[in-house]
């Protein structure tokens, strides 16, 4: 397996042609712009056989996956923060008409103001969309989540798209060591696309996204809630598969020094590789704190996340977004996660790094003091790290 | 092969009674034949085509969206040619006038750009029908929509033109472009023929006359639409790669019927007979689209 | 009740299950000693609720039409727009208000 420097859209673009996609619909935009770029070079270069179509919007690019897969081919695209927010009509329909679309997503600020840095905004203002949702924490994870993604979407328990989130310039622009699996071995993998649902096909004529009464709406909807569930098992039998083939362990969610820790990180994304380095240092010094990382956040691995974070006494929840009037995304879900637990932690949120802005060892440690003072009793459950609380009160007031 | 004896549209759909989509719709298949799939733009033909768990089509058919018809098209081009299998099969889409001169326009244009393989069919009723007739850019001048309310102080119904799509799609310089109406079926028939027999993107502005919403009798939906093209408002034309140069009007009137014929039989346009010069502006467009494209056909 | 999964229907034509002749208010009924056989109204029915069938065995208007086929309206389906009758080039269909 040879190992190539890549950057993170590099090893989406790869992994487009290992899983041997055959439609792939993409429209610019920074961060995702060197991905329908890759992909272009790949096929130019005679490397890549597959359909590229440069559509005109994001919109139409998700469409024509949508078509694309309706004809029952393997289909891909990739995009970022607005053009992630314009596809959202088409993500639930997409996810409603049960079609394995994978999509790679560098995650970004979404609007206004404008800002092209690292966020997860987008895909998390999408979660509601009815798409399995994986994020890497090096280019190496976007690689093997993107094929991962193929067999969890593509498998008959599921059919539903997927989505792969890699953040901004930290992953996606930057080189980091990916060894890319053979060809033969990704073919074993995932093999050939099934045929396993209907497709447009004049032998055998079948009507896709037709006009639901309610009568049958919720239940159909209720069919797509069960498949999310179906998912659960199926992405850890995938990772186990993965595992065997390539010898990459991933979990939903995993834990780091977690046994004995009073305090635990909860992190996705990039931001996690600080968030282990500041865990390796505080324990040099003897403290107990350790770290969970998200790599799925679709279906959102509840139990996964409360058996590993169950014995420590403060939960300090990292969230790379915000949802103004009430919390960020991941500490909401953390939260909601212990709801029949008898016993449990203090759960705090830390929203941090939000536009780009860096991920600092010293932020983690702030983290860790707050997470430390709410041991003994005073914690604040939001807390904004990292921000100019003068610069806010001059034009806000104070709360 | 003729498949005009085969039905590939069902009855039992829910269209009013008297539209003229579903009697389009019906020539067409007719004409594409069985080896065809068919895209469909949100709209009233997809809501009453598709009374879940029936269907009307007996075709392979799919509807994703209002706005993005093109592009699902584009996808299942593609993939067809990724696979193979490309050449025997006829993409047809059929896009209401609002999911094709307004929000569906972009996608529209982008298909016709990139060059895809495809039968596009905008069928023009002239509103937005399924909500319940708001104007679209394709309303024409002194219609009645609910969006366009005739009052004392508004006493014209649309104050704007119709957008000519057509026109405009071929200034794409895509290899076909033609107006069609299925009042005058024999020319309907060859243009679909004909456009399926041209590779490239293709673009037909059908006249579709919606009895709800244009309010007239159910049973004037052939006489109306007649009307439309005798009267010269609606010309029947086709345009090769965006030669304007070389428009081939397949009808020509004898004697075009004064346009109050078309207008009147018409509860949309009722008001405009208390302004008798709107009307004269409205056979003054007329005769200058006449003027401008008779004489190079 | 069934449903499908994405709600994708496999059963092509299935309105057709759906009857819509109880919209009618009015009942077009074919006189076919008038009847020129020229198939407009068959061409112009939106639904589609008229059938071509073989002629043999119905009144014809001329003898040489014999071996022509005929329209035959479905009911089940006819939703009584009256676009045949509007239609009909020798006025061969008649209107007829249903009794309720
Ligand atoms: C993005 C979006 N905006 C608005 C609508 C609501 N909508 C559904 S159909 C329709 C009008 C369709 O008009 P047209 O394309 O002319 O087709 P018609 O119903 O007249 O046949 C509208 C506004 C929608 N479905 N999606
Ligand atoms: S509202 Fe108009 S276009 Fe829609 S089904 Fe009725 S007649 Fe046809
Ligand atoms: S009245 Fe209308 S629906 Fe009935 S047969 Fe005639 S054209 Fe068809
Ligand atoms: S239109 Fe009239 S004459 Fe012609 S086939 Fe129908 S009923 Fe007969
Ligand atoms: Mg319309």
């Amino acid at each position: 397996m040879p190992m190539m420097m890549l950057r993170g859209n590099e090893s989406t673009a790869y992994a487009a042609k290992l899983a041997r996609v055959k439609v792939i619909p993409a429209y610019p935009i920074t961060p995702s712009t060197l991905f329908p770029e890759k992909i272009s070079e790949l096929i130019a270069n005679g490397e890549m056989e597959a359909e590229f179509l440069p559509v005109e919007s994001e919109h139409s690019a998700l469409s024509a996956a949508i078509g694309a897969a309706a004809t029952g081919v393997r289909a891909m695209t990739a995009t970022a923060s607005q053009g992630l927010a314009l596809m959202h009509e088409v993500l639930f329909i997409a996810s409603g008409m049960r079609m394995p679309i994978v999509m790679a997503i560098g995650n970004r600020a979404l609007s206004a103001p404008v800002n092209i840095w690292a966020d997860q905004q987008d895909t998390i203002a999408e979660r509601d969309s009815g798409w399995i949702q994986f994020y890497a924490e090096t280019n190496q994870e976007a690689l093997d989540l993107t094929l991962i993604a193929f067999k969890v979407a593509e498998n008959d328990k599921v059919l539903l798209p997927a989505m792969m989130g890699m953040d901004a310039f930290v992953l996606t622009h930057t080189m980091e060591p990916v060894n890319v699996p053979e060809q033969q071995d990704v073919d074993e993998f995932l093999g050939e696309k099934k045929i396993n649902y209907p497709v447009l096909d004049p032998e055998k004529p079948a009507t896709f996204g037709a006009f639901v009464f309610p009568e049958h709406y919720m239940d159909i909807r209720y069919s797509q809630f069960i498949a999310m569930e179906h998912a659960r098992s199926v992405i850890d039998d995938v990772f186990n598969e993965f595992e065997k083939k390539f010898g990459r362990r991933y979990s939903k969610v995993s834990g780091f020094m977690v046994d004995d820790a009073e305090i635990v990180f909860v992190t996705m994304g990039s931001m996690t590789g600080t968030a282990r380095e500041t865990v390796r240092k505080l324990r040099e010094k003897g403290e107990k704190v350790g770290l969970v990382k998200i790599t799925v956040y679709r279906p959102f691995p509840k139990e996964e996340i409360v058996s590993l974070t169950k014995n420590a006494k403060v939960v300090a929840v990292v969230d790379r977004n915000i949802s103004p009037g009430f919390a960020g995304a991941i500490f909401t879900e953390t939260v909601a996660s212990y709801n029949n637990e008898k016993k449990r932690p203090k759960i705090i949120d830390f929203i941090m790094g939000l536009g780009g802005r860096d991920v600092k060892i010293e932020n983690y440690e702030q983290v860790y003091n707050l997470a430390k003072a709410a041991l003994r009793g005073k914690f604040k459950e939001i807390n904004w790290i990292d921000v100019d609380e003068e610069a806010v009160k001059e034009v806000e007031g104070t709360l | 092969m003729n498949y005009e004896d085969m039905e590939f549209f069902a009855p039992g759909h829910r269209a009013c009674a008297g539209c003229a989509a579903p009697i389009i719709v019906k020539w067409v298949l007719k004409i594409s034949g069985p080896k065809t799939i068919v895209v469909n733009a949100t709209g009233c033909l997809e809501v009453f085509s598709t009374p879940y768990p029936h269907t009307s089509w007996r075709l392979p058919w799919i509807h994703t969206a209002f706005e993005n018809a093109a592009a699902t098209a584009s996808g299942i081009d593609a993939a067809l040619k990724a696979i193979g299998k490309r050449d025997d099969v006829n993409i047809v889409v059929f896009g209401g006038d609002g999911g094709t001169s307004d929000i569906g326009f972009q996608s529209l244009s982008g298909m016709a750009e990139r060059g895809h393989n495809i039968l596009y069919i905008m069928y023009d009723n002239e509103a937005y029908m399924n909500t319940g007739i708001q104007r679209s850019s394709s309303t024409p001048f002194g219609a009645w929509t609910s969006t366009t309310q005739v009052g004392p102080s508004r006493p014209l119904g649309k104050e704007e033109f119709k957008k000519p799509i057509a026109e405009i799609m071929a200034a794409h310089k895509i290899p076909y472009v033609a107006t069609a109406n299925p009042a005058f079926l024999p020319d309907f028939k060859a243009k679909i023929q004909k456009a399926l027999s041209i590779k490239g993107p293709k673009f037909i502005h059908t006249i579709s006359s919606c009895t709800t919403g244009w309010r007239h009798d159910p049973s004037k939906t052939i006489e109306i639409m007649r009307l439309a093209t005798e009267t010269g408002i609606f010309p029947l034309w086709e345009i090769e790669n965006g030669d304007f140069s070389k428009i081939k009007i397949t009808y020509m009137p004898k004697q075009r019927k004064p346009v109050e014929e078309y207008l009147k039989p018409q509860g949309r346009f009722r008001h405009l007979f208390n302004e008798p010069e709107k009307i004269k502006e409205i056979q003054k467009m007329v005769d200058e689209w006449w003027a401008k494209f008779e004489t190079k056909s | 009740m069934k449903i499908s999964r994405g709600a994708t229907i496999t059963e092509p034509g299935s309105t057709s299950l759906e009857e819509t002749g109880s919209w009618r208010t009015f009942r077009p009924v074919i006189r076919y000693e008038k009847c020129i056989r020229c198939m407009i109204c068959w061409n112009f029915c939106p639904e589609p609720a008229i059938e071509k069938k073989e002629g043999e065995n119905y009144p014809v208007a001329n003898p040489k039409l014999i071996k022509m086929p005929v329209p035959v309206i479905n009911y089940n389906f006819c939703k009584g727009c009256g676009i045949c009758v509007n239609e009909c080039p020798t006025k061969a269909i008649d209107f007829i208000r249903e009794e309720k």
